[in-house]
């Protein structure tokens, strides 16, 4: 995973490895490291690993052709490339945008922020960035049963893109982020954990059906789950 | 949801606020996409019906030109009710 997001990084404290970046790829640029020692192993996934673009306090921006490079390295020692692009549509997007093959648009269903996955879209289609799938997070399957929220066909139609996962909304995300241990590593089965699992294998080309927010609420079997997930104390 | 609303909701007093989104939504990213802002949407729309009013009599009230968009393609429709054609001649006269 490279977190392109150099100004606001923060992959390291998601993934639990703030305590282990000692090497960035500007580093690995100016060769003053190989690219190994600046690569982050995660502890319990050694197939994981993290390159952290820039630290904040970076003296000089890295430039599209700066990443270009560093994926390249990338790509000669991972199947998959995972690019974190930095909020906006600025720099550190551009940069993102100009390494990539092809993108993951991650949105939720309200109206700034499909306005602004719009955009996005419509930038990425320009840089030939293809395909371009969406990821709909944050989904409340009660709101959108009570038509208080964007429902996931409203979304899709607007812009007008294949669906590739939905995440409903979930407080697991929290505690998991709290502890810096990813839920999809974790045996917790929480209905995130599930969807990103689910997005991960349709990304490699399994079929697998997508979660129908109007069962979430529904099903026995859901509401035990939330049920085993209250907390007591 | 309040009680309130969920009342008003049954009774048909108010639009869900979602299709509300939705609505909203796609008008804005109608003018976002084409880079027209309402202004210039307005006097385009002026123009076009002077055009179409020289060749067809156009009920003006009635006409409208608004940007519309599906599949990320916008496209402009313009309905203009015709009344009756008025007849030219070749060099522009009425006949």
């Amino acid at each position: 995973m490279l977190d392109a997001d150099f100004g606001l990084r923060n992959l390291d404290l998601l993934l639990g490895l703030e305590n282990r970046i000692v090497f960035t790829a500007q580093e690995v640029l100016a060769e003053t490291c190989r690219l190994e020692q600046a690569l982050v192993k995660h502890k319990q996934e050694p197939n994981l690993a993290l390159l952290p673009a820039g630290n904040p306090r970076m003296l000089e921006w890295l430039t599209p052709k700066d990443m270009k490079a560093i994926v390249s390295l990338l790509e000669e020692q991972f199947d998959y490339v995972l690019i974190d692009c930095p909020a906006g549509i600025e720099d550190g997007f551009k940069n993102a945008a100009a390494a990539a093959r092809e993108a993951v648009v991650v949105t939720t269903p309200e109206v700034a922020a499909v306005r602004d996955a719009d955009r996005v879209i419509g930038l990425l289609n320009t840089q030939g960035v293809t395909p371009v799938q969406l990821v709909l997070n944050r989904v409340r399957p009660k709101m959108m049963s009570n038509q208080e929220m964007l429902t996931v066909d409203d979304v899709t139609d607007i812009l007008a893109l294949p669906l590739l996962g939905l995440v409903f909304e979930d407080e697991q995300v929290i505690v998991s982020t709290n502890r810096g241990e990813p839920l999809t590593l974790g045996e917790s089965g929480s209905p995130a954990a599930r969807a990103y699992n689910n997005i991960a294998r349709r990304l490699q080309g399994e079929d697998i059906p997508l979660m129908d927010p109007s069962e979430a609420r529904k099903g026995f079997r859901a509401r035990v789950r939330q049920l085993m997930q209250t907390r007591l104390f | 949801m309040t009680v309130k609303d969920f009342i008003d909701k049954l009774l048909g007093r108010q639009t869900s606020s979602a299709s509300t989104a939705k609505q909203r939504l796609q008008l804005v990213l109608a003018h976002d996409r084409s880079d027209l802002n309402p202004e210039l949407l307005a006097q385009m729309r002026r123009e076009i019906l002077e055009v179409v009013a020289r060749y067809v009599e156009i009920d003006i009230e009635e006409g409208d030109v608004s940007l519309e968009t599906e599949d990320r393609m916008t496209a402009l429709v313009a309905n203009l009710p015709i009344r009756r054609s008025i007849q030219q001649s070749p060099n522009g006269g009425t006949l």
